[in-house]
């Protein structure tokens, strides 16, 4: 009996890896099905499928943790984590019938995957990411209820930019210096990364600002407040940050005024900042040598790099299996690396499911700005989409040198509490203009 | 709106399109070279999970091999010492040779997965993949003992299919003592154990190099190459510099055939300064100078100092072999394979297939072609004057044989001691069917022609079963 438990135990841990991809490719492929099905009581059946893929995925990945280093306490975690997750489609359905439960269950599936990486790699952080996610969550299961219930929330455009440009500069003038970059903010012991929340403010102020007109008078409005937002990130060396600013922004206005001048002298902007970021400062010259030959200085600025290149390569199609790896030879893995650790141990199909799925989730947000209520639920659906696929494309893309290194998050994948906090509520900001958008038009979209 | 969002998700949708591929293609393709990157800790991980593979000659015998030590761990272990050191490597303290280029195959396993689970359950590692290697236990003996206390390089390969059947350099190593050597050798920099002399080490052509002197002269002279004439006094000047003949021998009337089966300094001279250097540089880049050898393991670049402002007196040292230009024996080896191929070179390589555990085949290296050096015709040419040298020149002591050979001799001098030289041949056999090339250096022994070729006989010997000596 004993005997033949070993031999189940050890076929589990050997196939488990061959079926974490295939729950998470059928999860992807019904997202993507899905959407050009619009309309989720359509689609009840597809999500009810999902939450089980989503089940199988995250309980096969903690199972292989537990049975991988014979502690029971993954376990454990796993129960409050699933109880928790299951909790959050279950509340968010029933507070808000109305809502999409697509852009929910994606959400959870990625949150999934995030706590089974993150139990894998540092048990202490995977319980602190937790409570983060608990709190962040009962927060965010108010936010719909708020965007239907605040009628002025589109009058308050000046708000949001003087919160948001002053948040950046007390960063700037006052936060503490990690790494060369004066990004984050402690205040009774708890450290916040203002410049993540702002990316939300920022997104408020670019709707509110063309809730109604979107004129050449709005664009030049906008430009100088995105500017300076822009220009503190780049002085507080948060580059990741003030591009994903530029590019929402860019994106916007495209969207806004529907004028391709806007986003061909975009682009001439950002050619033109490139270029002269690459001239002036040293850090920016840095990351891009770090990026075009990392091996020659692989001891020093190409070090984090080359490891991550080395856990992407390690793993191949099906990856070397939880626990198999060594992720943990990428400094911050948990932070800026966590794809990178996800391809080496899960394998690449699975990694590539992942950048498939937030494509997927990314595409549901552009579906429901499109049946949005008014503009100023679109702009903001639509803005939110941009910041949420943009961040995953610079953090994917750096962490495979396919661009260079911005060090961001994955959102909804890496630990960090402010990074989980801003991705959540942008996620139940659009969950409320769908839900919204139900409610005003009456109709399945 | 709509249409606005379309566009964007359409950007979007490209972008990570790219991205997908990219990332990819580039962790598949690059998936073995990452591997053997020293700052990769993964290899350190599978170390655990894995227990490295053996690495085996072509007939099966074991030169390298994980056992059980007293303390229980695994322990590398090289049944023949130090006479495998170079071509097998050493897998601590860094990695070396097979052990090197075939890391990957070593530290995976491919048994299936009910075999793994067999070694799970019993608590043990799974067996890494096994390297059959091409390397021939015989020649790689007679190799080496014939080099004996000399330092130099011996490599033998075969010719059509681009297998290396012995790989010798001397000084060598015992990699069973890799641990003790490493710390020697961290007080003594002049040390050259390690240095694998066939592929790394960087010799005076001397005069070996006139093969491409001579493939040079052929192609601008297809047509009266070999109406050539030049009476050798034991001397040829230009301005004020001058070439001697080896040992100052006076050559007389000689043609283009004698002057390169007696190895004619004065001839060449001449016929070099009537090169064109920019041709003589393109020929010698074709003929793999300043290129990667087309090998499976990691090569130093032969280098030559040809440029049209050369003075002369440079380009008359560079065309007998002395002089700025260096070259690796494994590239001479290269380059005498194809030669004795019509031109046509295969890659050189150390492994024929990888098996797992249970004999199942792995992976197979078959015959693969580099490309074409030269033509058919000229390469005929150069054999003919490579087996006037065995018949008539400074490689008679191959002559008369049951066996055919042809090959060139060189005597390269180093150093600034008058007459001190390293014995070079480079050469193949049969001479009608070439099937092997052999080329040898042997530091400081003197004439190729006394010291190189007797060595090189006994290989041939060897390989065509031909015991009797008859000096």
């Amino acid at each position: 009996m004993g005997q033949f438990w070993n031999y189940l135990q050890s076929y589990l841990l050997h196939i488990s890896k061959y079926f974490m991809p295939l729950y998470l490719w059928i999860f992807t492929g019904l997202s993507f099905f899905a959407l050009t099905n619009a309309g989720w009581r359509r689609i009840k059946t597809i999500c009810d499928v999902q939450l089980v893929l989503m089940f199988l995925t995250h309980f096969s990945g903690a199972a292989v943790i537990c049975l991988k280093t014979g502690k029971p306490v993954y376990l454990l975690l796993y129960a409050f984590q699933e109880i928790l997750i299951f909790a959050l489609v279950v509340l968010t359905n029933m507070i808000y019938p109305d809502g999409d439960r697509l852009l929910i269950n994606n959400m959870c599936m990625m949150l999934s995957v995030g706590a089974v990486i993150l139990m894998r790699l540092d048990l202490n952080r995977a319980v602190k990411q937790f409570f983060i996610v608990v709190v962040s969550a009962a927060c965010c299961l108010l936010i719909p209820y708020l965007i239907d219930s605040l009628k002025r929330l589109p009058d308050l455009k000046w708000l949001y930019a003087v919160i948001g440009v002053s948040a950046l500069a007390i960063v700037f003038f006052l936060g503490s210096v990690v790494h060369g970059a004066r990004i984050t903010f402690t205040v009774y012991g708890i450290t916040f990364q203002p410049s993540e929340l702002v990316k939300i403010l920022f997104v408020f102020y670019l709707s509110s600002a063309f809730y109604i007109y979107s004129g050449f008078r709005e664009v030049a409005e906008t430009s100088m407040v995105a500017g300076s937002l822009i220009v503190l990130l780049v002085l507080s060396r948060d580059l990741g940050s003030a591009l994903i600013f530029f590019v929402v922004f860019l994106a916007v206005v495209f969207y806004a005024t529907g004028r391709w001048p806007y986003l061909v002298a975009g682009a001439g902007v950002a050619v033109l900042a490139s270029a002269g970021a690459y001239r002036y400062f040293s850090h920016v010259r840095m990351r891009i040598e770090a990026w075009r030959d990392p091996w020659s200085m692989i001891d020093d600025a190409g070090y984090q790099i080359t490891q991550s290149l080395f856990a992407i390569s390690g793993g191949g199609l099906f990856g070397t299996g939880l626990m198999n790896g060594n992720p943990s030879s990428i400094p911050y893995v948990e932070q800026d690396f966590i794809f990178s650790a996800i391809a080496e141990e899960m394998g690449i199909i699975f990694a590539v499911g992942l950048i498939a799925l937030a494509f997927a989730t990314f595409l549901d947000y552009m579906v429901i700005s499109g049946v949005a209520a008014d503009r100023f639920d679109r702009i903001i659906c639509f803005g939110l989409g941009v910041t949420y696929i943009f961040q995953v494309f610079l953090t994917v893309g750096g962490g495979t040198k396919f661009i260079p290194m911005t060090g961001l998050t994955f959102p909804l994948l890496s630990y960090g509490g402010t990074s989980v906090l801003t991705t959540l509520v942008l996620f139940y900001v659009a969950e409320g203009v769908s839900a919204r958008a139900y409610a005003w038009t009456g109709e399945e979209y | 709106m709509r249409a606005s969002a379309a566009v964007i998700s359409v950007i979007f949708g490209v972008a990570f399109l790219c991205m997908c591929v990219y990332f990819v293609r580039f962790a598949l393709k690059n998936q073995r070279k990452l591997m053997s990157n020293s700052y990769n800790t993964h290899q350190a991980v599978l170390a655990k999970q894995i227990s490295r593979g053996s690495i085996y000659a072509s007939d099966g015998t074991v030169l390298a091999l994980n056992e059980k030590g007293e303390d229980g761990k695994d322990h590398r272990s090289y049944p023949f010492g130090s006479l495998y050191a170079h071509a097998v490597g050493y897998a601590s303290k860094g990695k070396s040779g097979i052990e090197s280029a075939y890391n990957y195959y070593l530290i995976n396993s491919s048994l299936p997965l009910s075999e793994k689970v067999k070694y799970d359950t019993k608590g043990e590692k799974y067996p890494g993949d096994s390297v059959y290697s091409t390397l021939d236990p015989a020649l790689q003996q007679i190799s080496s003992s014939t080099l004996g206390v000399y330092d130099g390089a011996v490599v033998v390969s075969e010719i059509k299919t681009g297998r290396v059947l012995a790989m010798v350099s001397k000084p060598d190593f015992d990699p069973n003592e890799i641990d003790e050597i490493w710390e020697k050798i961290q007080y003594d920099a002049s040390s050259t154990v390690l240095l694998n002399r066939v592929k790394d080490g960087q010799y005076p052509p001397g005069s070996t190099f006139k093969i491409f002197s001579s493939l040079e002269y052929i192609r601008e002279n297809p047509e009266d190459f070999s109406k050539y004439r030049y009476t050798c006094n034991g001397k040829y000047r230009t301005g004020d510099d001058f070439i001697t003949c080896y040992h100052g021998t006076v050559h007389g009337n000689v043609d283009f055939k004698t002057s390169f089966s007696k190895s004619c300094n004065s001839s060449y001279a001449n016929i070099g300064m009537s090169l064109d250097r920019t041709l003589f540089l393109n020929t010698l880049q074709e003929c793999l100078f300043d290129k990667p050898l087309p090998s499976d393991l990691p090569c130093t670049k032969s280098s030559v100092g040809i440029s049209p402002s050369l003075p002369d007196g440079d380009m008359m040292e560079i065309c007998i072999g002395q002089g700025l230009t260096s070259v690796t024996p494994l590239h001479l080896n290269l380059m005498t394979c194809a030669v004795a191929n019509g031109g046509v070179l295969m890659k050189s390589r150390l492994v024929d297939r990888v098996e797992d555990e249970n004999g199942t085949t792995v992976a197979e290296f078959k015959p693969e072609t580099y490309g074409s050096l030269m033509n058919e015709a000229d390469s005929l040419i150069l054999r003919g004057m490579m087996e006037e040298v065995v018949k008539s020149g400074t490689g008679r002591k191959l002559n008369g044989l049951s066996y055919t050979a042809a090959g060139k001799t060189g005597s390269a001098e180093f150093g600034t001691i008058k007459g001190q030289s390293h014995a070079w041949f480079t050469g193949y056999a049969p001479a009608e069917d070439p099937e092997i090339a052999v080329t040898v250096i042997i530091e400081g022994a003197g004439s190729g022609g006394d010291y190189a070729v007797p060595l090189t006989k006994r290989i041939f010997d060897q390989y065509f079963g031909a015991y009797s000596y008859v000096d």
